[in-house]
């Protein structure tokens, strides 16, 4: 009886150490999330979504241009990285055998860990200075390479979640390799692969480094992509930076925003593959 | 249980001498019709430096159903397998032997070709992510054989000759996921039969589904046993003496009897077959 009791009571007590603990590594996105929704949500109005941003020092305005800009960006980055990355990660899971797959994977790996200002110096000297000037080209050529590892290792993962009677079945109708890979086994991972890559353009869509000396910054509408564009990150980045209070109520609005934003896309993006996941466990 | 039982009353109702010459002299003839569609001889098979089939011989005739029936891992479904080549997707795999279709080397020909003439239906349903039709159109498609309204038409015939039609004619573009495991598994066979394969494998077909889809899929067996060679692989005994005209038992690699079923059942010349079939092991 005292042995059962002290058993219930060592119980509550670890069960309350692990609970606060847990608690706390998740405390600061909840006071991030908290604060900016204090501080940011009286400041995202009609006009701070649709207008462009009025002269330094006038009170008003909004990021329509960045907002844009950072959807242009993100379009980009998709051009430059999935196809590649899509790619890549076919050949990693049908098509490698030992050594090549080896080295692309161990370099993917490592592009992941390069800090993201590193890649914006790397856009800057393969697409800035050869264009001569910043454009949204050169930004989403740098998210586009911080992008392509992401959707490389994460389309070779769900390749190789697909069965082998899928291949099977297939193969023994007679199709080749490749044919079997286009058909079957890519349709089969195809919600998974598209999944990753939403993931992972939410990862790049709070990147500022890479875009810093790339994309740059414009206080218009850039007209077409050879121009320097606006986006969320590096606006928030300048206007938080400034002294003026009417450019730090705007910073918090925009950081609201795009952490909504990446949050969205995330959450559903999850939901997606978690069912999809138990699909495949009844199935 | 049952199967054993039925078995055993087989065997010891065999004990009576006379009988089984009966049955020997009735398939006789039987035997004599068919011709051999595949011809093995001293086949070997290795995963790197382990052997798992050791000098299988074997004359598989031609519009018939063989069952290949013993122990787990005793190499059944291998064979199965290097009759297509299937076995070629697996690292360091290799047989050797003499392996002929219509007196040709298996091993010559070109794999598309092969696979169109020997189709496969495997033990779990296996059908692709895309739709009933699509499915089934997927190895004329793979091979050119049909397009337009020819294609339908080959996809309603394959669809009716795996008795799946009236099911699905009016679903044919949902997706094949929608259907049951038994039915899954007649799509999977319709989907073989689309590319009309000379001889269809079959590996366990029904291990995963419940007695009533067991029972159509043997009924199927029969159906297209007119057009096709069957080789079966089975765990179900009683399953081998429904549906086979022939039947192989193997143990440990190697192909211990192969004679027409009745005999296997009734009057197995080797002491491990009986006691396999009687359930005594296995």
């Amino acid at each position: 009886m005292n042995r059962l009791r002290w058993r219930k009571i060592v119980n509550a007590v670890m069960a309350a150490v692990t609970g606060l603990c847990a608690l706390t590594a998740v405390a600061p996105l909840l006071f991030v999330l908290g604060l900016l929704a204090v501080k940011g949500a009286s400041s995202i109005n009609w006009s701070f979504l649709t207008q462009l941003p009025k002269p330094t020092g006038e009170i008003g305005g909004g990021m329509a241009n960045a907002i844009v800009g950072s959807g242009q960006l993100l379009l980009l980055a998709a051009v430059f990285g999935v196809p590649l990355g899509v790619a890549g990660g076919i050949y990693l899971s049908e098509f490698g055998g030992w050594g090549v797959p080896f080295v692309v994977r161990y370099a993917a790996d490592l592009l992941v860990s390069v800090p993201s200002i590193v890649i914006g110096i790397f856009a800057y000297a393969v697409v800035v200075i050869r264009m001569g000037h910043f454009s949204a080209i050169a930004g989403g050529f740098a998210l586009g390479v911080m992008l392509l590892p992401i959707v490389v290792t994460n389309t070779e993962q769900f390749l190789r979640t697909v069965p082998v009677w899928l291949r099977e079945g297939s193969l023994a109708l007679g199709a080749g390799h490749w044919k079997t890979t286009i058909s079957v086994v890519v349709p089969a991972a195809m919600q998974g692969i598209l999944t990753g890559i939403l993931l992972a353009l939410a990862r790049v869509a709070g990147e500022t480094a890479p875009l810093l000396f790339t994309a740059f910054n414009n206080d218009y509408w850039a007209r077409g992509f050879g121009q320097p564009v606006s986006s969320l990150p590096v606006r928030i980045y300048e206007y938080a930076l400034s002294p003026y209070d009417d450019y730090h109520r705007q910073a918090w609005a925009a950081a609201l925003l795009l952490l909504g934003l990446v949050l969205l896309v995330n959450v559903l993006s999850r939901l997606v593959l978690a069912r999809r996941m138990a699909a495949r466990r009844i199935a | 249980m049952s199967e054993a039982v039925v078995a055993r009353a087989k065997v010891t109702e065999n004990l009576n001498p006379e009988k089984p010459q009966e049955a020997a002299r009735e398939l006789e003839p039987k035997r004599a019709q068919a011709e051999v569609k595949i011809k093995a001889r001293n086949v070997n098979f290795f995963y790197g430096a382990k052997q798992v089939l050791q000098e299988i011989s074997a004359d598989i005739r031609e519009r018939k159903i063989t069952a290949l029936i013993g122990p787990s891992g005793c190499g059944k479904t291998t064979f199965l397998r290097t009759i297509n080549r299937m076995y070629e997707t697996v690292k360091h795999a290799r047989a050797e032997g003499e392996l002929l279709l219509d007196n040709e080397s298996i091993f010559d020909l070109a794999l598309p070709h092969l696979r169109r003439r020997v189709g496969m239906v495997f033990q779990k349903p296996n059908p692709f992510p895309k739709s009933i039709f699509d499915n089934v159109a997927y190895g004329p498609r793979v091979h050119g054989l049909a397009n337009g309204a020819r294609l339908a038409e080959l996809v309603e015939q394959s669809l009716r000759g795996s008795a799946l039609w009236d099911e699905v004619k009016d679903s044919l573009h949902k997706s094949a996921f929608s259907l049951s495991g038994g039915q899954q598994q007649r799509l999977s066979i319709a989907r073989a039969l689309a590319i009309d394969p000379e001889v269809l494998l079959l590996d366990e077909p029904c291990s995963a589904l419940d007695p009533i889809s067991t029972a159509k899929i043997e009924e199927l067996l029969f159906s297209i046993e007119s057009r096709c060679t069957l080789v079966i692989v089975t765990h179900n005994m009683a399953q081998a003496a429904r549906v086979a005209d022939f039947t192989g038992f193997f143990l440990t690699g190697k192909l211990l009897e192969f004679n027409d079923t009745k005999t296997i059942f009734t009057n197995p010349s080797r002491k491990e077959t009986e006691d396999y079939i009687t359930g005594r092991f296995g």
